[in-house]
C-alpha cells in the first residue's frame, strides 16, 4: 500500500482527536481524544519507520538504520499510560469535590 | 549526565526514606542535601569528571553551556527550598513526596539542557511536566488547586500531542530524530513543506509549554491556582528549562525556516509583550499580576530565539538567573503575606522593614533597574538584537513594553513604603528567613554590579 493512505489515515485520526478536545465538555472524552491524538502521532510514526527502512535498505544501508520511528512509539506508549495515571487522579480528585466531569466548571477561576 | 542520574536515583531513595523518617521537618534538610550533592557533581562534569561513562549514541551532548545552566538552575533550586522549605509542608499531607516530585523535576531539566535528539526533548519535556500536574493539585481540599490542575493537565497533554505530530511529521521528512541536519549522497537534504509543518506544530507546542502569546491563556489561571509555593517553582526554574531546550531546538532547525521564521518570532513577541504587561495593569491580586508578569519576561526571554547569537547565549543565561532569583524572592515573602491584593502590602515597610526592603530589591530587578541583576538581563537581551542591525524596531517595542511594567511593578513598592496601613502576616517569619532574603538581595545586587562574575563560568 501507498505511503500516502497512512498518513491521511494518520491525520484524520489526529483531527478528528483536536475537534474532540476543543467541542467536548466531558473531561474524560476530552482525556480520551487527547489519547487519540497520540495514537495517530504513533500510527505515523510507524507508518514513516517502514518507508525510511525501506529507503535505507535500497541505498545499502547495514541493519537497523531506519526504525527508531518504531522505538519511539515505544516511549509515546510509556509516557501516555504516566500521564493517564497522573490525569484519571486528578479528574478523580476533581470529581470528589464537585460531583463532577464538566469542563465549564473550569471558567470559574476566571475571575 | 550526572545530573540526570543523581536526581533521579536520590529522588527514589528519598521517597524511601519517607518510611523511616517520620519528623517532616526534616524532609526539607534532606532536599537540601540533596541538592547540594547535585551541585556539587554538576559542577565537577564541567571540569570534566563524571560519575557514570553512559554511551547515549549522541542522543544526550553535554556542553559548557547546558552544564552551566544546570549549575544556574540547580542552585536556585536551592535558594526555593531554603526560603519556602516550610511553606511545602504547609501544603499536603505527603511533604516527602513533594519535594520528591521536584527532584523528578530536575532530572527533566537535566535532559532539557543537553538533549540532541527529538526523542530526549519529548521527553524531557514529559519528565518536567508530569510532576507539574501533580505538583499543582497538590492542594487536593482546594477546589482552586483542583480547577488549575486539570486545566494545567488537559492543555499540557494537548500540546504534548502536537509536539509529537510535528514529530512526526519531520521524522518523515528527514528520516531521523537527529537535531543534525541528516546529509545525502548529493550534500545536505533539501527542505520541504512537510519538515516546514512539523517544525510550525513544534513551534505551537513550545510556546504552549513557554506561555508565550497567542498560547498564553492557560497560564494566569494555572499559575493563580497552584498552591503559591510551586507557582513559585514553575513560573522561573521550570519556565527557564523550558525555555533552554526552545533555543537549543531552534537554533538547529531555524536556518531551515529561512526568513519567515524571524518574522514568526517577532510577531510572536509582541504580541506576548503586549499581552502580558497590558493585563497585568488590570490585576488586583499581587499573586495574579506575577502570573501574567511571567509572561511578559517571558516575551524578554524570546529574544533570544530571535537573534541566537553569542550575546543572546549569554543574556538567556542571565535573565534564567535574574529572573529567577528574584521572582522566587517575591514569591517566598508573597506566601507569608495574609492577604495577596495590592491592598494587603500597605505599610509592611513600616511592620516588617526587611521583608519590604528585600521586596523592593527584586521588584527592581524584575523592572530591569540598573545595579540589579535585571538590568544586565534585559541588556543582554536587547544588545543581542541590536547587534544583528536589522531589528531596532523591536527593540524599541521592548523598551516601551519595558516602561509600561514599571507601574505595576512599583504599585508594590508604592503600597509598602507610601501608603498606610496594617499589612499582616499569614505565619511568623523566623530571623533565619530574614537572613536569607538579604543574602538572595545582596547576590542580585552583586550579579547587577558584576555581570562578569557569572559569565565567565560559561567559558573558563
Amino acid at each position: 500500500m501507498p505511503i500516502h493512505y497512512y498518513i491521511i489515515l494518520a491525520a484524520t485520526l489526529f483531527c478528528i482527536g483536536v475537534i474532540g478536545v476543543l467541542t467536548r465538555r466531558n473531561a474524560i472524552i476530552v482525556f480520551m481524544c487527547v489519547e487519540l491524538m497520540l495514537n495517530a502521532v504513533n500510527l505515523m510514526l510507524v507508518a514513516f519507520s517502514k518507508l525510511h527502512y525501506g529507503t535505507y535498505l535500497k541505498n545499502g544501508a547495514m541493519g537497523a538504520s531506519g526504525i527508531d520511528g518504531q522505538m519511539f512509539v515505544f516511549f509515546i506508549m510509556v509516557v501516555a499510560a504516566a500521564e493517564v495515571s497522573v490525569g484519571l487522579a486528578i479528574i478523580v480528585m476533581m470529581y470528589r469535590n464537585v460531583h463532577s466531569v464538566d469542563i465549564n466548571f473550569l471558567n470559574r477561576l476566571k475571575n | 549526565m550526572n545530573t540526570i542520574i543523581i536526581s533521579a536515583i536520590f529522588g527514589v531513595l528519598m521517597m524511601f526514606s519517607s518510611i523511616s523518617v517520620k519528623r517532616v521537618s526534616a524532609y526539607k534538610y534532606i532536599a537540601a542535601f540533596g541538592l547540594i550533592l547535585l551541585l556539587i557533581m554538576n559542577i565537577a562534569e564541567t571540569y570534566g569528571f563524571q560519575l557514570f561513562h553512559v554511551n547515549t549514541r549522541d542522543m544526550l551532548r553535554f556542553d559548557r553551556f547546558g552544564l552551566f545552566f544546570n549549575s544556574i538552575a540547580i542552585a536556585a533550586t536551592l535558594i526555593y527550598i531554603l526560603l519556602s522549605g516550610r511553606d511545602v509542608e504547609a501544603v499536603g499531607k505527603n511533604t516527602c513526596d513533594l519535594f520528591v516530585l521536584i527532584f523528578f523535576v530536575m532530572c527533566g531539566i537535566g535532559i532539557m539542557s543537553s538533549f540532541n535528539s527529538l526523542l530526549m526533548l519529548f521527553l524531557g519535556i514529559e519528565i518536567i511536566s508530569i510532576p507539574l500536574y501533580i505538583l499543582t493539585g497538590s492542594d487536593k481540599k482546594n477546589l482552586k488547586s483542583n480547577e488549575a490542575a486539570l486545566k494545567y493537565f488537559l492543555m499540557g497533554s494537548f500540546s504534548t500531542g502536537i509536539m509529537l505530530m510535528g514529530i512526526a511529521l519531520l521524522f518523515g521528512a528527514t528520516g531521523g530524530f537527529a537535531l543534525d541536519r541528516p546529509a545525502t549522497m548529493f550534500g545536505p537534504l533539501p527542505v520541504n513543506v512537510m519538515e516546514v509543518i512539523g517544525l510550525a506544530f513544534i513551534l505551537v507546542a513550545m510556546a504552549f509549554k513557554v506561555s508565550a502569546a497567542p498560547f498564553h491563556f492557560w497560564t494566569p489561571d494555572v499559575y493563580d491556582g497552584a498552591p503559591s509555593v510551586f507557582t513559585s517553582f514553575m513560573a522561573t526554574i521550570v519556565k527557564a528549562a523550558i525555555f533552554i531546550g526552545f533555543i537549543k531546538l531552534f537554533e538547529a532547525k531555524a536556518p531551515d525556516l529561512g526568513q519567515g521564521w524571524h518574522i514568526v518570532i517577532a510577531l510572536m513577541i509582541v504580541a506576548t509583550l503586549f499581552i502580558g504587561n497590558i493585563t497585568a495593569i488590570f490585576q488586583q491580586s499581587v499573586k495574579r499580576m506575577l502570573a501574567y508578569s511571567s509572561i511578559a519576561q517571558a516575551g524578554f526571554m524570546m529574544f533570544a530565539l530571535f537573534s541566537q547569537n553569542d550575546t543572546s547565549k549569554e543574556g538567556i543565561i542571565l535573565y534564567s538567573l535574574a529572573y529567577s532569583l528574584s521572582t522566587i524572592g517575591i514569591f517566598a515573602i508573597l506566601i507569608k503575606m495574609k492577604d495577596v491584593t495590592f491592598e494587603g502590602f500597605n505599610g509592611l515597610a513600616r511592620t516588617q522593614p526587611v521583608l519590604a526592603a528585600t521586596n523592593a530589591v527584586f521588584l527592581l530587578s524584575l523592572v530591569g533597574i540598573p545595579l540589579t541583576a535585571g538590568f544586565w538581563a534585559k541588556y543582554y537581551m536587547l544588545a543581542s538584537v541590536v547587534k544583528m542591525e536589522s531589528a531596532l524596531w523591536l527593540v524599541i517595542v521592548a523598551v516601551i513594553f519595558a516602561a509600561v511594567s514599571v507601574y505595576y511593578y512599583f504599585r508594590v513598592i508604592q503600597a509598602m513604603y507610601f501608603k498606610e496601613g496594617e499589612a499582616a502576616l499569614a505565619t511568623e517569619v523566623k530571623p533565619g528567613f530574614r537572613f536569607g532574603l538579604i543574602l538572595l538581595a545582596a547576590a542580585i545586587i552583586v550579579i547587577g554590579v558584576m555581570p562578569n562574575l557569572l559569565l565567565n563560568w560559561l567559558y573558563f
